[in-house]
């Protein structure tokens, strides 16, 4: 064994950056002469994975034997098993898509969709409220008839708790959807709009009408949530649109360009999969609305891209959402609270979850005593192992972590947890007290299962400290101080508050969703998603009657002084005036 | 020394920025004393200040008084009194319908400011275009930075010198310049932008944001068209003529984002349209409408030779059938009617931004739809006419702004209707509340208390809790009840 591992050690140190380099140059020749862009080149290097593991089972069990000493049927059952699956169905959705092998979506295949889309939209198809409701009840039957798959295409992507799949994805889209079905007629009336003396006599009304072709891009971490709830308000509000769903949730979002692909109206419904080159070829056209969730690097991408065109574009990013936590309160409710939305959403990988706490001094050893037990009752004394957490979504993002976790002045700071596995990508949840403010983990968005707490000597200082970065997504305050709640909510801007809870206000339809600042740009969710992709028309009717002849030339200076009655309000100037007697 | 100078100046810039936006988290814009008494004393510098600011409208863009005072003093008094009387109502926040389910929690929208903002506005409405959304930036609760046009230059410093003398110098601020100053400007942070004017500086004002993720309103123009139906009645022929040029030779020479660019009628009816239109240009603006001086000049040479530009292609002086004279000495164009030039003419390609009024005649008046649809949307649409079922396809086949019927401009005075474009013609809207809202976040608030938990929102998770929460999902209170007593079991899912 030993020599075997000063074997591997030697052969290590003689791979230097030439030869890497020389290895990156040989791939990349392979890969320039398109050979690995066939399916047919695809399927037989994945059969011969699949041959692999087969072949070599044992040689793989004794292998994670002598590095892990993972037990050979536990060894076998998560690592095989679960390969294979995965394997297995990444070769389904392949041989599925065979029967149009998939090209390079390039800037001509991005404007040649446009033009399709935008010939669709021009018919007028997609303004029928029939229309509408026609494919978001389709919709609604493609969750129930694939809930299953959509659950493990989530569990291969992120290790998603199946129960956390059908209530917070599964099941706010089809809330979503049902609002939408509910509403729809009322939300497409026109407004009525009061008319004003400057006008009378005038009707007025607001139309909502649909922007035209839409862009949505979403994100990794609720892959179904996040691509499919914007398409939802898209619909509603009568446009055609074009979903990117991310690449970095591989299995859901080739689930969803199969599904979606099956269901609904592909004239004017479309998923374009793919990574930076096809996003940029989506962004290189004009859009008559982008809407972005992610991060405020590539926010910034997608918006400067939009100015090109004057696009508007909604924009859901993220932040550090702080947990203000106070003492005297009821302790056991606010640690499972926020644990719930810690851990309990994606495993602390979400744009609302809980970022860092705040707390006093004196109270803070009460609260991580109450976080650690809840914790354990929640994931058990081995979190690792627990199915209940989703893992770290990639090795990119694991790494992130781990570097937050392994900085110097903030790796003494672990009270809890700490644990991790890489080769599994899992990291325990993890509390750390006191961090300096001036380490990494204190200035980047966390999105992983670690949650720092710092401490303030008067609850009130905490403010000071959330106002002094940058605007979060969401806020949240534990307590039972009626002042301090008001207090909160005048000083602390953000895109939501919650007080005595976390992340709840994201399930609750009749209010906006999004962020503010550094955290985004407009808002979603039930009626205002429909508006984020409407254009809210102002119509006025006139007659021909009842005109005030101040208004035309020539001018005299009687016309000007009764104009100057009209404003103020004199009632005999208003009435000569509007029935034109100057 | 330049260099020095504009050094200088930027130092000064980020100085009075930071003052500005440490005087906003002092937390004083923010009260509703405040904006209201900002708002009152922005009223009195109009009613103080009025005969300063016609004349300074006079001086820059040749605007006849009567002229001045209905389309910006009167109409900014108007809305200053309308927000006064609903600021108010407008700054409660609204109370949030909840389900059931969510027992002992409420919650609201709250009206917040966002926090220093920047107001980029134009020459040609410099009163009207820069207080409007100022007016929104104060009820909301903003501190505010204008930048008014250098090309309306009187009106620029009267701008400058009474807010600074009327309003709080700490929260309101104008700085006067043209491109470079502007540029200065957009390089700062901003908690929003606010612009009036041409897509191409838009464009400019909106790549600018994102170093910031700064939200932009944008307010441009377009090719405004009136659809003129065949109208029978001659009453109402007359008055559509008159309120047609209102709309456009009366709106600052038709250099207005929602002045009338262009006609589309039926052939059978254009020399009806065109010969009454003549009739009352004249009874109007007299037989010398340079002398009566009732329509705006242009505002500068540059201008001017642009709209020279668009007449001077022979294909379109020859569509001439009134007006067409220029003096450019003194910046003024005669209020100018041809009939048809060609499609592909610069006249029917750009915003004409002048008193030049193309009529384009078509066999039907249903082909306006089309014609509307083959060009980028703009600002504002006119119909003129009584067809209900015609009205009702305007509405709905084509996209603007938006849409006005027998009349033009009006939609501007209606502080009940969302002004903005579309497209082309920009995104946002303001006036009114929509003017506060285009200045606020809507903050979500949820109250929770302790008392009410479901123990199935927490894990571990397991066939029961799901049951539990999609059961609470779907809000079926009775399922809830007796899945929670033991009594019903459903078995859809096997296991977690």
């Amino acid at each position: 064994m030993a020599d075997m591992a000063a074997a591997i050690i030697s052969e290590r140190m003689q791979f230097n950056s030439e030869d890497a380099s020389a290895l990156a140059k040989e791939l990349r020749v392979g890969f320039d002469s398109g050979k690995t862009r066939s399916y047919q080149w695809r399927a037989s290097q994945i059969e011969a994975l699949i041959k692999l593991t087969q072949n070599h089972e044992e040689e793989i069990v004794r292998a994670l034997y002598s590095d892990l000493s993972k037990p050979h049927t536990e060894a076998f059952v998560h690592e095989l098993a679960a390969n294979l699956s995965v394997v297995l169905i990444f070769v389904l959705s392949l041989i599925m898509a065979v029967e149009e092998p998939r090209r390079v979506f390039d800037a001509e295949a991005a404007s040649s969709l446009m033009k399709e889309l935008r010939g669709t939209f021009a018919s007028g198809k997609t303004r029928s409220y029939e229309w509408r409701v026609s494919q978001l009840k389709t919709f609604l039957k493609l969750l129930d008839d694939h809930e299953q798959e959509i659950v493990d295409g989530l569990l291969s992507d992120l290790s998603k708790p199946p129960l956390e799949s059908v209530v917070y994805e599964i099941g706010m889209l089809k809330n979503s959807c049902k609002v939408v079905l509910k509403e729809l007629k009322h939300w497409m009336k026109p407004e009525k709009a009061k008319t004003s003396i400057t006008t009378f006599p005038s009707s007025a009304e607001i139309v909502s009408e649909p922007l035209g072709v839409v862009l949505v891009i979403s994100a990794w971490n609720y892959p179904f949530l996040l691509s499919l709830d914007p398409v939802i308000g898209a619909i509603a509000a009568g446009n055609a649109v074009v979903l990117k769903p991310s690449e970095i949730a591989p299995a859901t979002s080739s689930l969803m360009a199969k599904l979606l692909g099956e269901y609904m109206d592909s004239s004017c419904i479309r998923v374009v999969e793919g990574a930076v080159d096809e996003t940029s070829a989506l962004l290189q056209q004009k859009w008559d609305k982008i809407f972005y969730t992610g991060n405020g690097r590539i926010g910034r991408i997608v918006m400067t891209a939009a100015a090109k065109h004057l696009t508007p574009v909604v924009l859901e990013l993220g932040g550090k959402s702080p947990v203000v936590v106070d003492s005297n309160i009821n302790l056991q409710v606010a640690s499972r609270r926020i644990i719930a939305g810690k851990w309990g959403c994606n495993n602390g990988q979400a744009c609302i979850s809980p970022d860092y706490i705040i707390t006093t001094k004196d109270y803070a050893p009460k609260l991580v005593d109450a976080l650690k037990t809840e914790l354990e009752a929640f994931y058990g004394e081995h979190p690792l192992e627990s199915k209940d957490l989703s893992r770290i979504v990639n090795s990119n993002h694991f790494a992130r972590l781990t570097k937050l976790l392994d900085e110097d002045k903030v790796s003494g700071k672990i009270v809890y947890g700490g644990e991790r596995n890489e080769s599994k990508l899992r990291i325990a949840p993890t509390l750390l007290l006191d961090v300096p403010r001036n380490s990494m983990i204190m200035n980047e968005e966390i999105f992983g299962p670690l949650l720092p707490i710092i401490t303030v000597d008067k609850l009130e200082e905490s403010f000071d400290v959330i106002n002094s970065g940058t605007k979060p997504l969401a806020a949240y305050l534990f307590t039972n101080n009626k002042k301090l709640k008001e207090q909160f909510v005048k000083t602390i801007s953000a895109g939501g508050l919650v007080v005595n809870d976390t992340t709840l206000h994201l399930a609750v339809h009749t209010l906006p969703f999004g962020g503010v600042g550094e955290s985004g740009i407009g808002a979603y969710h039930g009626k205002f998603s429909f508006d984020a992709f409407s254009h809210k028309k102002a119509v006025l009717y006139r007659s021909f009657l009842g005109d005030a002849a101040l208004r035309y030339p020539p001018y005299t200076n009687t016309k000007l002084r009764v104009m100057k009655a009209l404003i103020g309000g004199g009632i005999l100037g208003i009435i000569r005036a509007l029935f034109g007697w100057s | 020394m330049q260099i020095h100078n504009a050094m200088e100046t930027l130092r000064d810039l980020e100085r009075d920025l930071k003052n500005m936006r440490e005087y906003y988290e002092s937390g004083i814009t923010k009260e509703a004393s405040w904006r209201e008494s900002q708002l009152k004393r922005l009223r009195s510098f109009l009613l103080e200040k009025e005969e300063e600011i016609l004349n300074a409208l006079l001086q820059d863009l040749g605007k006849h008084h009567l002229e001045a005072f209905r389309d910006e003093v009167g109409t900014l008094i108007k809305s200053l009194n309308f927000a006064l009387n609903n600021l108010k109502q407008w700054m409660s926040g609204k109370k949030a319908k909840l389900p059931k389910i969510a027992l002992l929690t409420s919650a609201e929208i709250v009206a917040e400011p966002l926090g220093l903002v920047l107001i980029i506005s134009s020459w040609n409405f410099p009163f009207g275009l820069s207080l409007e959304p100022l007016i929104g930036a104060i009820a909301a609760g903003n501190t505010a930075v204008l930048k008014p046009s250098e090309l309306s230059p009187t009106c620029s410093a009267v701008l400058a010198s009474g807010l600074y003398n009327y309003l709080d110098k700490k929260a309101i601020k104008v700085i006067q310049g043209g491109p470079a100053e502007a540029e200065q400007l957009l390089h700062q942070r901003w908690d929003k932008i606010f612009f009036t004017g041409s897509t191409r500086v838009g464009r400019i004002v909106m790549s600018s944001a994102v170093r910031y993720l700064t939200p932009v309103t944008l307010e441009l123009g377009g090719k405004c068209p009136a659809v003129v139906d065949s109208l029978s009645s001659s009453f109402d022929r007359e008055v559509a003529v008159k309120r047609i040029i209102v709309g456009k030779f009366g709106t600052c020479a038709g250099q207005a984002c929602i002045s009338i660019d262009y006609i589309l009628v039926e052939k059978r009816f254009a020399p009806v349209l065109v010969e009454l239109m003549k009739v009352w240009i004249k009874k109007m603006f007299g037989e010398n409408p340079r002398e009566l001086k009732t329509v705006a000049r242009i505002v500068n040479k540059q201008h001017l030779f642009r709209l020279k530009n668009l007449v001077a292609d022979p294909r379109v002086q020859e569509s001439v059938v009134y007006g067409g004279s220029i003096d450019e000495d003194n910046l003024f164009i005669e209020p100018t009617i041809m009939v048809d030039p060609p499609l592909d003419s610069a006249i029917m390609s750009e915003e004409i931004f002048g008193p030049l009024l193309p009529v384009i005649t078509l066999e039907k008046i249903e082909d306006s739809i089309k014609f509307i649809n083959s060009r980028p949307k703009p600002l504002a649409l006119y119909v003129f006419t009584k067809n209900q079922s015609l009205q009702r396809r305007m509405i709905s086949e084509t996209s603007s702004g938006s849409v006005t019927f027998n009349d033009a401009i009006v939609q501007y005075a209606a502080d009940t209707l969302p002004f903005g474009g579309v497209g082309e013609s920009g995104f946002g809207n303001y006036h009114g509340k929509f003017s506060f809202d285009t200045f606020s976040h809507e903050k979500t608030v949820v109250n929770r208390s302790f008392l009410t938990d479901f123990w199935f929102r927490f894990p571990p998770w397991n066939t029961h809790k799901y049951h539990l929460l999609e059961v609470a999902y779907n809000y079926d209170y009775l399922g809830l009840l007796l899945l929670v007593l033991g009594l019903k079991r459903s078995c859809k899912r096997k296991s977690f």
